[in-house]
């Protein structure tokens, strides 16, 4: 059953507990730079948003890439970079139309999300609900169900 | 492991930035941080220094957490001679300044000496240079920081400053990083400003390294459990921040008030953690805008307000109309309860303006109380002023005062040089809530007996954070004690200061502690460092902490002569609540804690204290 990384940014504190978690997968040490999920402050609005790969299906950073570096992890879905394989041409990132596949110049490879082989080390270490790993399909069911509830007229309160 | 092992040197006079290794002995012996950091101070000056000279310095410090996954590892202290003190000051921020600190290599920083103009540090990783500040001169604390990304061109930089206050050399003044978080007592502030130091800009992206990933990750992990668990930390604190104990201290009885001369403030209700969520009239919306984290924290205690659009505090002014950094209890109750003043909005643009141009609110609120009390009395008239009605319960005067200190102009100067110095010049010295010269926090030690102890022995002056003795004798934690009673207090207020200071130390927050004890910490530590660290090791650190600023203040010129409250708490009893009737019992304290301390009669740590500490 394939699996989806769900962004809350109304339950993001900012604390980068998750930034921290990835670059601790790949690094070895706790450096927001080298994380694959990225929490943006926007101070005006007192908001963090937390954004990485989703997981295009149709994924035009494996389409394009000329060695075949990049596969499909039959377990969870995720995009996968082959170490082995890729050569850092970095044609992936400027593909990706969001932005979320970034080449590393310490290893002169890419690096993006890989869903940490269906146990995302964010999502774990997220200490709110603003990152969570839900079945594919189920994916809009909180919206939908506040959606639900703020339209059915026999369910909102009088003020 | 945890250490980068290197220290950054800058020396202001010269205008060189140098690396150095860290004395690792040191390390082992004093942690990070707080410890480490005035071990160095100690060792290289005198502590007889005036503090706002080119021989004291001023040392920023990490702790081994700093900048690592650990909950809350994210904090860094400014280690140098309180210029409000003239006492060890140490003052604790968190927000994500330290951690970049650390990404970028450095254990911690060291600034001697005195520039000739002003000039801002620029770090990039292992790169420094003093860069002018001829153009921020003169700007706030927020102007600093945009500017400075701006001239950087670098969104990601972080950035600690110094606004007009501490360049004017203010004694409340503070250094602010991430535009409203604090290293705020003790006058850090005015310190960098003798320096002509304007800012530190820093950007890391080295990575912060632990010893044992595997087995770090496994302690953490099982401190983030207990925290997440915790009414405190779980679900207190990020709902009201600190803010949930004003209506609990006000009940209590031990909520200080119009310059202390009561214990329970009527107005506590509409200035408290609960008020912050109720929806305003005017544009439906609340004071509080959300909860942020400090760098690695899950608690987010942090307040982010934005103030009623309709308030006469912001009219025409638009910067003070967007979300920024909301009240925490220490200020909610130093602009608002010592003062008399029960206007939220107003406490929080109060707030606004501490952040924007770098002083100490606590220290600030508690000076006007006293203010207000001689302004009533007839001592302070208008001529003195400026025509300011400096009455108890103001809105208006509260805001007048703090726009001129902030500004540097007329009385405002003169409440900025703290409440110790503006009662003595007024002849009333004994209205200055005040030990060692700074003002004492938000609890009463009428109503919370140990606290008075805290205060009197705090080595920066009256503190809460030093020994929060509130955590047992309000809260129960880590076992509930009378508040009323004074049994007792002196081995609790030695056991919560040693403690602290060993977490002052690591990196991590004072905060963890109402959930965490140090068996829960030292793992932490002993995965991220080498040495053997054990809860008993860190107690030991903590109490070789303790004994060392306290020596240093010795040698300062202090004695136990200055272990003292402010004789209102010694004489006055509480009108009102369950403290009716009672003083503070500071000396049924005082001489069973400087036995428990190993200090002789007159407060001074014995050889043999000193031998078993390796001092």
């Amino acid at each position: 059953m394939e699996k989806v990384l769900l962004m809350d940014a109304k339950e993001c504190t900012g604390c980068m507990q998750c930034e921290m978690a990835c670059s601790y997968q790949t690094e070895n040490a706790f450096n927001p730079i080298k994380a694959r999920i990225k929490v943006f402050e926007f101070k005006e609005q007192s908001l963090f948003v937390p954004y990485t790969c989703t997981q295009c299906a149709e994924a035009w950073c494996m389409a394009v890439c000329p060695v075949d570096a990049i596969s499909v992890d039959d377990k969870t879905g995720a995009k996968i970079v082959n170490n082995d394989t890729c050569v850092g041409c970095k044609v992936c990132t400027i593909a990706c139309p969001f932005g979320t596949i970034n080449y590393n110049p310490d290893s002169g490879k890419v690096l993006k999300c890989d869903l940490c082989g269906g146990d995302p080390a964010c999502v774990k270490m997220c200490p709110t609900t603003a990152l969570s790993f839900v079945e594919a399909e189920k994916a809009g069911e909180v919206k939908m169900r506040a959606w639900a509830e703020k339209t059915e007229p026999d369910l909102q309160t009088s003020e | 492991m945890s250490w980068t092992k290197k220290i950054l040197r800058v020396n202001l006079t010269n205008g060189t930035c140098e690396s150095e290794p860290l004395n690792m002995e040191w390390a082992n012996q004093y942690l990070g941080q707080r410890g480490l950091a005035t071990k160095y101070l100690v060792e290289e000056t005198d502590p007889k220094v005036d503090p706002l000279s080119p021989d004291n310095k001023l040392i920023m410090a990490t702790g081994p957490l700093t900048g690592t996954i650990a909950p809350t590892g994210g904090r860094y202290s400014v280690v140098t001679k309180g210029a409000l003190t003239g006492a060890i000051a140490c003052s604790n921020s968190g927000g994500f300044f330290g951690a970049e600190v650390k990404n970028a290599g450095w254990d911690m920083i060291i600034f001697e000496g005195k520039s000739d103009k002003p000039v801002y540090l620029n770090i990039r990783n292992e790169n420094a240079e003093l860069i002018d500040a001829g153009d921020l001169w003169g700007k706030s604390v927020w102007e600093t920081e945009d500017m400075i990304r701006e001239a950087q061109g670098d969104n990601d930089v972080r950035i600690a400053s110094i606004g007009k206050t501490g360049e004017n050399q203010l004694l409340l003044a503070c250094i602010v990083n991430d535009k409203d978080r604090a290293a705020g007592r003790s006058g850090v502030g005015a310190v960098m400003g003798s320096k002509n130091l304007k800012a530190v800009c820093v950007r890391g992206t080295l990575g912060v390294q632990v010893r044992d990933g595997m087995e770090f990750m496994q302690a953490t992990n099982a401190a983030k459990k207990i925290l997440a668990e915790n009414a405190v930390t779980g679900e207190g604190l990020p709902t009201y921040g600190t803010q949930v104990l004003m209506n609990v201290i006000n009940e209590t009885g031990a909520l200080p008030t119009h310059n202390a001369g009561d214990v329970q403030f009527e107005g506590a209700s509409k200035i408290g953690g609960e008020a912050m969520h109720e929806i305003r009239e005017s544009d439906g919306k609340a004071n509080l805008v959300s909860n942020h984290a400090c760098f690695s924290c899950p608690i987010s205690c942090a307040r982010v307000s934005q103030i009623d659009p309709t308030h006469f505090t912001v009219q025409g002014k638009p910067k003070y109309l967007e979300p920024s950094g909301g009240l925490e209890y220490e200020s909610a109750w130093s602009l608002g309860a010592a003062t008399g003043v029960d206007d939220l909005e107003a406490l929080t643009y109060c707030n606004f303006i501490c952040n924007e141009q770098g002083f100490d609110p606590i220290s600030f609120g508690s000076t006007v109380a006293a203010a207000m009390e001689l302004y009533e009395k007839g001592t302070i008239t208008n001529d003195d002023t400026g025509g300011i009605e400096l009455k108890f319960g103001s809105t208006e005067a509260l805001v007048q005062i703090i726009e001129a200190t902030a500004n540097g102009e007329g009385f405002g100067l003169e409440v900025g040089m703290g409440s110790k110095r503006l009662c003595e010049k007024y002849g009333d010295p004994d209205l200055s809530m005040t030990v060692k010269g700074q003002e004492f926090p938000a609890y009463d030690p009428r109503g919370i007996q140990g606290m008075g102890l805290a205060y009197a022995t705090s080595n920066r002056g009256a503190c809460h954070l030093r020994g929060y003795t509130v955590a047992s004798e309000i809260l129960g934690i880590p076992e509930k004690t009378d508040p009323l009673v004074t049994d007792g207090k002196a081995g609790l207020v030695k056991a919560f200061q040693d403690a602290t200071a060993a977490v002052d130390s690591s990196g991590t927050c004072v905060f963890t502690t109402f959930a965490l004890t140090l068996d829960d910490i030292a793992p932490e530590i002993a995965a991220a460092c080498e040495g053997d660290w054990t809860a008993d090791s860190l107690v030991e650190v903590g109490e070789r902490i303790w004994n060392m600023e306290r020596q240093y203040n010795l040698d300062a010129g202090f004695t136990g002569k200055d272990d003292l409250l402010p004789k209102r708490l010694l004489k006055d009893a509480a009108k009102t609540g369950p403290a009716k009737g009672l003083t503070n019992g500071l000396d049924k304290m005082l001489p069973e804690y400087y036995e428990l301390r190993g200090w002789d009669a007159n407060g001074v740590p014995s050889d043999e204290t000193k031998s078993r500490l390796s001092l």
